[in-house]
């Protein structure tokens, strides 16, 4: 079992969801996200998501756009994602990587998978390949032991649904609402539909994400998913603050909200 | 032709988009569902008489197709060349792209969505689809960068008259690119009520196919003008390319006939040497952008790296996927132009025939004078050239103005 799974069935045993933050490597600067996962990991995140930045980043809403395009204004590469990758799995929590197709293809799929693993991550999130166009990860990705997390959505039909939760591994991504990451004033309706439908075709723990940003959200959300996921409102804190040590206390005091969240679930 | 050429007869691309090794869909599982049921209305549209008549009939009394093929006469002596212009620039709205919108703007209706958007470079497709929309009565949002929304002014409110919203978008390079990402980013939200009226022969299957299937009448037109006029088919065809649906278009019907080449010209703008440019198969690699894999301009990273023509039709760091294609497999040639060839024979098209034609389209007159000799050197005799007038230059004079020095100093 990957360490993600290990992770998940932790907090089952606890009756409780696993909290998955996330931060794009090289933001602010690549120390700055290192500092910021970190904190992020001591502030009872239980899993960090790497999201590696890309210049045309389509499933983003504006402020993982405007903290992608700080990081590549600052000249991050895809070899310092794995340098942050590597720093932040020494903390023990495990790291999963969230990217667009294009910096994979270009690094070379089979490579990237070997130093991923080297690493210390666990597998990669991939908002933009679908399993019809994922051969080359998928062989890499077995070659490798990496898990494979692809995206479920509200619009999948039943039989895409199931095709997709049978490619992946370590645990599902479902979208909680047709649109782009950013944090949303209102919980979703669809996403306890979605969750219990991919839980009809799979054992595999399921993460919810899109527009989750506040402890009551995030305890709402481990009222029915095994994972709750959180981006913009992370990144919103470093990107509101005026300095990185405010941006590093406001990251705090949300991460632990959040983990308070995700252990009263809701119903 | 070998059996994995590409073909008029509809071989390509495979049932998932495929081109070779270009194509497909890389998108967001959430846009899956809504590209599905495009794919099924369009191949249904396809054979269907009653959606073929509607649409022929929109093309002959609202766009004005057939358009003419002219024998530009005075241009022919200039450059050794029998040029045949296809005037796509008397369409109404001015350009080819009129085909592609009222084709999608059907395929709409009957999707029984009320809503489309748009993106737009210089404001000619966000026109276009503005144009449709008014006529179809569907409410239209068009993206634009904000740096190209203030370039454009005019087309932008052109756009508003028509009774479209113009967004402009004002992350990455706030360029075609960045409307592109907005639009998809709209789609993903609004993909029930909405559909995504792209403006080339690009993104994630089924579009680079459709909009072919839309604009190949160019093509179909030229084949049997020029058999009409000369009593043969031409030597070449060639075209301007940016994302490469007017390409597409004029190319389609003659990919199956083995002695037309098929020349492509993209936008070189300073030159490729430079880095300045817009050549994406010249100058770029292979990668995956905007939802399909094809030609990019990127850097070692993947990281979309931004285009420069003198052109804004033609800046765009992408190609659509059956060019990819066409170029690998050796059916057609590509080809950089670069912005001051392109405005010499924007030049050249106003003084020997009167008319002014698109800065997009001045690239593939410029290509043509090129390969002229090359190509009456082959053939002994002097070729015979059916090149695409993709669009007309109304829209370039301020552009055109500036470049040449011929505005009057306020």
């Amino acid at each position: 079992m990957s360490r993600i799974g290990v992770a998940f069935d932790r907090a089952r045993a606890e009756g409780r969801a696993v909290l998955v933050g996330c931060m794009p490597a090289g933001f602010p600067t690549v120390e700055g996200s290192i500092a910021a996962m970190t904190a992020m990991v001591e502030a009872g995140v239980d899993v960090i998501e790497v999201e590696i930045p890309y210049s045309d980043p389509v499933m983003d809403g504006p402020v993982i756009q405007r903290a992608s395009d700080i990081a590549l204004a600052g000249g991050v590469r895809v070899a310092d994602t794995l340098r942050i990758i590597d720093a932040v799995a020494a903390t023990g929590a495990p790291v999963v990587t969230m990217t667009y197709w294009n910096p994979i293809e270009q690094y070379g799929v089979d490579a990237f998978a070997r130093d991923l693993a080297a690493a210390g991550g666990t597998g990669l999130i991939t908002p933009d390949l679908i399993p019809d166009e994922a051969q080359e990860w998928l062989a890499a990705s077995d070659a490798y032991g990496l898990d494979r997390t692809f995206l479920v959505s509200p619009s999948s039909t039943d039989a895409r649904l199931q095709m997709t939760v049978e490619h992946c591994r370590g645990f599902v991504y479902a979208t909680a609402i047709m649109g782009v990451t950013g944090a949303r004033a209102r919980a979703s309706a669809a996403a306890p539909v979605l969750v219990s439908r991919v839980r009809a075709v799979t054992d595999l723990p399921v993460g919810v994400g899109l527009g989750i940003g506040t402890g009551e959200q995030a305890g709402m959300a481990a009222g029915f998913a095994d994972g709750v996921i959180v981006g913009s409102a992370l990144i919103r804190c470093l990107l509101d603050a005026a300095s990185l040590p405010a941006g590093l206390t406001a990251l705090r005091e949300l991460s632990t909200e959040l983990a308070a969240g995700v252990r009263t679930p809701t119903a | 032709m070998s059996v994995d050429t590409p073909a008029a007869t509809g071989r390509y691309p495979d049932a998932a988009g495929h081109f070779g090794r270009f194509g497909g869909r890389f998108v967001p599982e959430a846009l899956v569902a809504a590209l599905d049921e495009l794919d099924d209305a369009w191949r249904t549209a396809m054979g269907d008489e009653s959606f073929q008549t509607e649409f022929a009939a929109l093309l002959r009394d609202y766009a004005g197709a057939p358009s003419l093929l002219y024998p530009a006469r005075r241009l022919s002596a200039k450059i050794g060349a029998q040029v045949l212009l296809k005037r796509e620039d008397l369409n109404h709205t001015g350009a080819h792209k009129v085909r592609n919108v009222l084709g999608q703007a059907l395929l709409t209706k009957r999707m029984g969505k009320r809503r489309v958007i748009a993106e737009t470079g210089a404001g000619q497709h966000g026109v276009a689809t503005a144009t449709a929309a008014a006529l179809f009565d569907l409410e239209c949002v068009v993206y634009m960068g904000a740096v190209d929304t203030q370039r454009q002014a005019l087309n932008v409110a052109r756009m508003r008259m028509l009774g479209a919203t113009v967004v402009p978008v004002t992350t990455g390079s706030r360029t075609l690119k960045d409307a592109m990402n907005e639009a998809m980013r709209d789609w993903v939200a609004n993909v029930d009520s909405t559909h995504y009226l792209i403006g080339t022969a690009a993104g994630p299957h089924p579009f680079p196919a459709l909009v072919r299937d839309f604009v190949r009448g160019i093509g179909d037109e030229a084949r049997q003008q020029c058999l009409d006029l000369v009593g043969a088919l031409p030597d070449a065809v060639t075209a301007c390319v940016g994302g490469g649906s007017n390409a597409l278009g004029v190319f389609h019907a003659f990919v199956d006939d083995p002695g037309v080449r098929l020349y492509g010209f993209e936008a070189g703008g300073d030159g490729p040497a430079t880095g300045r440019h817009a050549a994406s198969i010249t100058g770029g690699s292979s990668g995956v952008l905007h939802g399909t894999r094809t030609y990019v301009l990127q850097d070692a990273d993947g990281q979309t790296v931004e285009s420069h023509s003198i052109s804004a039709g033609l800046d765009y760091p992408g190609v659509g996927p059956e060019h990819a294609w066409l170029h690998d497999t050796g059916r057609a040639t590509y080809r950089p132009v670069t912005d001051a060839d392109a405005m010499a024979a924007f030049e050249l098209l106003c003084r020997t025939e009167g008319i002014i034609p698109a800065i997009e389209s001045s690239h593939a007159l410029a290509g043509t004078a090129a390969i002229a000799p090359e190509l009456a050197a082959e053939l002994g005799r002097e070729p015979v050239v059916v090149v695409n007038l993709s669009g007309r230059g109304d829209k370039d004079v301020h552009t055109a103005g500036e470049y040449f020095g011929v505005l009057d100093k306020e």
